[in-house]
């Protein structure tokens, strides 16, 4: 069983103990302890449950890519899910539960999967439940989706923040072991800015617990005096707890800095994402040892050998008291070793090369441990831990030729360069056969902007093994001049690949051999993808599922890789890897979301007015980057009700909307009027000045894109009016073909949206409101009639008026500068006093210029709707040889007499119809569906008319007015409804031109 | 997240600060045009493995268009110059030349 040595433990601070709970039970460790290495030291070997069978789970690892001991973390407001124990530090008070088990850890129903899994091979998912397709949606789906995934999503908001750092630096040192030191000390004495940044809370990797001697030092003094060299060089920044994440174009790349995951401090940023712009990228991200695949692989005790070492080196913790261990190298000895030394028992070294010879092997023997070479694991069998280890010839096909009782297997299958970051950018790979293993291909980099290599592979990242290879390449790759930091040459043994272990296993040994311990995928999962076709890596991963779980197969990659080459009878770099992306490891949401949440999401646009909306209880609907009030709801009042209210009040008297979204752009210039004749359909460089014109505008496509009134305000200028989400993207299109198309035409753009405060008085009493404040201007039919403008003064304020109506009243939109705004509507609003004036939002407006058969941009077009479906083309000029979109609108599926055109749709019961009813014709289409042959595009009550109106597209709409269609209802029924002009209220426009 | 030199305003803009535009040096075709070409100009677009000829905007700049010459391949940026051009500079063919020996682009080379 695995306990806490009493002495020993290189990272751990005994006399500060730390108090934390497990699946409800209080445990302790010590300051320094990862939640991994507490849990062992406390005896808890079992910390999970596998994806699919639900089998019992111990640690395997001590870093990032450990695939089997994910927590939920924390509670409520801090709780997160899938957090791997290994990378998590111990503080006091830490709360962790182990995942995917029901109803407990230690008994599991679903275990029972695990004597099914001959039911559950590879592929299973779509195998089994491609038929009865019925099945899906009531039995499988609702079953894998209750017993599916590991851990929970959060319920609660996040109660902790998040930020961000941008940071730009000549190098990025990735990864804080030896090579990453050398790197960047390399880098830096020759003047560079180096950033280097190690993902855990400790510098120096792996060297201290290997026992590495570098320039005469122990390699955990070189450490600590190499990182305080470094501390003091002011173009260095150094960051612990910081992991790269991902590399990406021109030096771009992501580190993830976990500032108080180890000490939570809700007053400080929980993680911060650093943006760095790096010159050159140093990846010296170290390897990963890889697991052996024989049967029982699985079993808690099961572990990886360096990581054995790790926790009896750096945490004073024995992962159990007699330990075989496995390997086809060398390094696996060094864990033998470290276990002898701290008093454990090793009973047998099992070495699966044919000779066990070398200094790490001598020594071995030296220390009285049995070595047995040419051996290898049966399987290994015991009740949800290791008790048995079944010893085989590993060339044989597992006849046991020995057991041997232990309670931890200490495997060691060889190492796998950390080549992600290399990768994600473009960097290729090259096949290293010594080593058995994927390392950069230096031929291969990925290359920056000026064509030449940016990112550079260090030390054992790239294929590095001995301390003495590590420091000459990680010195090289920081572009070091002068002497490198030196260790001895090795007498190094040749690592043996073993991809199956015995390497004759049969299928029932193969089938018990985990190769994804996450997703559970096993030996015999890979062989069955392959003979049934799957030859592509990137295929058999997703039928197989292999490599896909959260550790995205750090482990089991090049285990799968192999035994799918060996099925397929090719060579592993022929089969080739699946792709690396980015993040290495999971990072938080919260750290990609950074500062960018409750209102620095996206921030509020205000209009001048927006806080008297504020004040007086708007109901507020987004709009763009806009709040607009919806309605002014009173106390006590619906929002339906207000609209009724605010809609009547307009109509009988007055009312007042807050216009200032609108957008306003002014294109001035010698050629403007030809511009804008080429940007509206219809012709604006004609339009008198004084006057006013609705005008369209299309994309080359045909498409409308926005619409709005333009006014002429001199001999060379224009105000062009924009939908209230469209100045921006209208003033970029603009821009667009002045500058790319047409850029010998002399025209300006400016966007003057914020300069002013835009306010619609309408209705019956709107003259009277304003001529009840003076001013100079003569506001009657006659000096301003409908569809001009006019500027002066209203009251004190400096006004441009226009006589321009969305709701069919009279109505005058005045602008004022935005500076004048909120004085200017509190003015409107005494006046009005006497006539009840009412400000009304954004409903009442889309309701009344419903009422009026007014189209809205968005409501009425979706990006395939031409001018000619709304029946514009009064305000498509005939004239103009061209205009934007003019030749799309000629193509034959434009002029298609089938097309769905807009009409006016009145329900015979006076329903109102549902937002987006489809009208559905006689007949199905060729997938069964009932054909449509219109569409609802606004559907309101009016309170004018007293009952439900609605504009929509239909088939050849207004050859067929008075004729009836059906709109069919979610859950049955339909409405009837008349086609009739989309014009309800005052189809002459008597009420406007007053 | 490509780093483009802005020829206006001399700034190494970072992708973020850029909106990105498609292709460079489309012929427009109007009223008139035969539906090949119509449909060549509309929707037929270059996808290149290797030289590359793209519009981008200094959107959070200074607000001018500009093009780039890269490689998709290898994202290496041989230049970028003013929009305002029907074809690319004939100093910025010659340094492509240099690099991608015998490369064409629709009728540049
Ligand atoms: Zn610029």
């Amino acid at each position: 069983m695995s306990h806490r040595l009493s002495t020993g433990g290189r990272l751990i601070d005994r006399s500060e103990r730390r108090s934390f709970r497990f699946n409800g039970k209080t445990m302790t460790g010590f300051a320094g302890d990862t939640l991994a290495a507490a849990l062992l030291g406390s005896g808890q070997t079992l910390v999970g449950r596998s994806f699919k069978y639900h089998r019992p789970r111990g640690i395997v690892t001590s870093g990032g890519e450990e695939p089997n001991a994910l927590m939920n973390l924390g509670t409520a407001k801090t709780f997160e899910p899938n957090a791997r124990a290994t990378t998590t530090e111990l503080f006091d008070g830490l709360t962790a539960e182990s995942q995917n088990h029901w109803p407990s850890l230690e008994f599991d129903v679903g275990e029972i999967n695990a004597k099914l899994s001959r039911f559950l091979p590879a592929g299973f998912y779509y195998k089994t439940f491609l038929w009865p397709r019925a099945f899906w949606k009531h039995v499988y789906e609702p079953v894998i989706r209750a017993s599916a995934g590991l851990g929970k999503a959060p319920r609660h908001r996040d109660a902790d923040h998040y930020e961000y750092m941008h940071v730009t630096t000549d190098v990025l040192v990735v990864g804080g072991g030896i090579a990453g030191l050398t790197a960047a000390k390399a880098a830096a004495v020759s003047g560079a800015e180096v950033m280097l940044v190690e993902q855990t809370a400790n510098w120096g990797g792996r060297a201290p617990v290997d026992g590495a001697v570098i320039d005469g030092q122990p390699a955990e003094d070189w450490v600590a005096a190499t990182v305080a060299e470094l501390e003091a060089m002011p173009n260095v920044r150094l960051r612990t707890r910081a992991m790269g994440a991902g590399v990406y174009d021109h030096g771009y790349s992501l580190v993830y800095e976990r500032l108080t995951d180890h000490a939570p401090d809700p007053s400080r940023p929980r993680h911060r994402l650093w943006k760095v712009r790096a010159g050159r990228i140093v990846t010296a991200t170290g390897s990963i040892e890889r697991p052996l695949s024989f049967a029982g692989n699985d079993l808690p005790g099961v572990m990886l050998a360096a990581a054995v070492r790790d926790y009896v080196v750096n945490y004073g913790v024995a992962p159990g008291k007699r330990t075989v261990v496995v390997t086809n190298n060398d390094d696996g000895y060094r864990t033998a070793l470290a276990l002898k030394e701290a008093g454990l028992e090793v009973p047998v070294v099992l070495d699966a090369r044919k000779q066990a010879t070398g200094p790490l092997a001598d020594a071995a023997r030296e220390a009285g441990i049995r070595v047995a070479a040419g051996r290898g694991i049966a399987k290994v069998t015991g009740k949800g831990k290791v008790e048995v280890v079944h010893i085989c010839d590993q060339a044989g096909a597992g006849a046991v030729v020995e057991e041997v009782r232990a309670d931890c297997v200490a495997m060691s299958g060889g190492w796998s360069p950390v080549v992600h970051l290399w990768s994600h950018c473009g960097g290729k790979l090259t096949w290293d056969d010594e080593n058995a293993c994927f390392r950069p291909d230096p031929d291969r980099a990925p290359t920056g902007a000026d064509g030449t290599p940016f990112v550079a592979a260090a030390g054992a990242a790239n294929g590095a093994v001995t301390t003495a290879e590590v420091l000459a390449d990680a010195w090289a790759a920081g572009g070091g001049s002068g002497e490198a930091p030196k260790a001895d040459a090795e007498d190094r043994q040749p690592m043996m690949p073993v991809w199956a272990m015995p390497a004759q296993a049969p299928y029932a040994l193969r089938a018990k051999s985990w190769l994804d311990f996450q997703n559970d995928v096993k030996v015999t999962d890979v062989e069955l993808a392959a003979r049934e076709g799957f030859q592509s890596v990137e295929h058999t991963k997703r039928y197989t599922t292999l490599g896909m779980a959260t550790d995205q197969g750090k482990l089991s990659n090049i285990n799968g890789l192999a035994v799918l080459a060996r099925e397929l009878g090719e060579d592993i770099p022929a089969v080739g890897t699946t792709t690396f992306r980015p993040p290495y490891t999971p990072i938080s949401m919260g750290a990609i979301g950074g500062e960018a949440r409750g209102e620095l999401f996206q921030p509020v646009r205000r209009t001048p007015i927006h806080d008297w909306h504020e004040e007086n209880g708007a109901h507020w609907e987004p709009v763009g980057h806009w709040r607009r009030p919806y309605a002014f709801p009173k106390e006590g009042e619906s929002t339906h009700d207000a609209v009724t209210r605010e809609v009547r009040a307009t109509r009988e008297r007055v009312g007042l909307l807050d216009a200032s979204t609108l957008g306003k752009l002014i294109v001035k210039g010698p050629d403007a009027g030809r511009f804008l004749d080429m940007l509206y359909t219809n012709m604006m460089s004609t339009l008198p000045v004084g006057k006013c014109r609705y005008g369209l505008m299309c994309t080359e496509n045909g498409f409308l894109t926005d619409d709005g009134v333009v006014a002429r305000l001199s001999d060379d200028a224009w105000l062009c009016h924009t939908t209230t989400g469209g100045a921006d993207r209208i003033h970029a299109h603009m821009e667009e073909w002045l500058q790319t198309e047409w850029w010998d035409w002399k025209v300006y753009v400016a966007n003057v949206t914020e300069q002013y405060a835009q306010v619609a008085v309408v209705g019956p009493k709107a003259r009277e409101v304003l001529q009840a404040l003076g001013g100079d201007m003569d506001l009657s039919k006659e000096a301003l009639p409908f569809m001009q403008w006019a500027e002066g003064r209203i009251g004190d304020f400096d006004a441009r008026v226009f006589r321009i109506s969305f709701s069919g009243e009279l109505s005058y939109e005045v602008a004022v500068p935005a500076s004048q705004g909120r004085a200017f509507w509190d003015a409107l609003l005494d006046a009005g006093r006497k006539h009840s004036i009412t400000p009304y939002g954004t409903e009442a407006l889309h309701v009344m210029r419903a009422e009026k058969g007014f189209i809205m941009i968005g409501d009425e077009t979706d990006g395939t709707v031409i001018p000619q479906d709304l029946g514009l083309n009064w305000a498509i000029s005939k004239k103009k040889e061209d205009y934007l979109g003019k030749r799309a609108q000629e193509r034959d599926h434009m002029t298609d007499p089938l097309r769905w055109k807009l009409v006016g749709l009145e329900t015979l019961d006076g329903s109102v119809i549902p937002d987006g009813a489809y009208a559905a014709e006689e007949g199905l289409n060729l997938n069964g569906q009932r054909k449509t042959e219109g569409r609802v595009t606004s559907t309101y009550y009016s309170p004018t008319l007293d009952r439900g109106i609605a504009m929509g597209l239909v088939e050849r709409g207004p050859d067929r007015m008075g004729e009836v269609i059906d709109f069919p209802l979610i859950g049955g029924g339909s409405v009837k409804a008349k086609i009739v002009s989309p014009v309800f209220y005052d189809p002459d426009g008597e009420k406007q031109n007053v | 997240m490509l780093i483009l030199d802005c020829p206006y305003c001399g700034i190494a803009c970072d992708e973020t600060e850029l909106s990105p535009g498609g292709e460079a040096h489309l012929t427009r075709f109007g009223p008139g045009s035969s539906e090949d070409e119509f449909e060549g100009y509309l929707f037929m677009r270059e996808n290149p493995r290797g030289v590359h000829f793209e519009r981008w905007r200094h959107a959070h700049g200074c607000g001018k268009w500009f093009h780039a010459a890269r490689d998709t391949m290898t994202m290496e940026v041989f230049g970028t110059y003013p929009a305002q051009t029907t074809e690319p500079p004939a100093e910025l063919r010659k340094t492509i030349s240099e690099k991608r020996p015998g490369w064409s682009w629709r009728d540049f080379s």
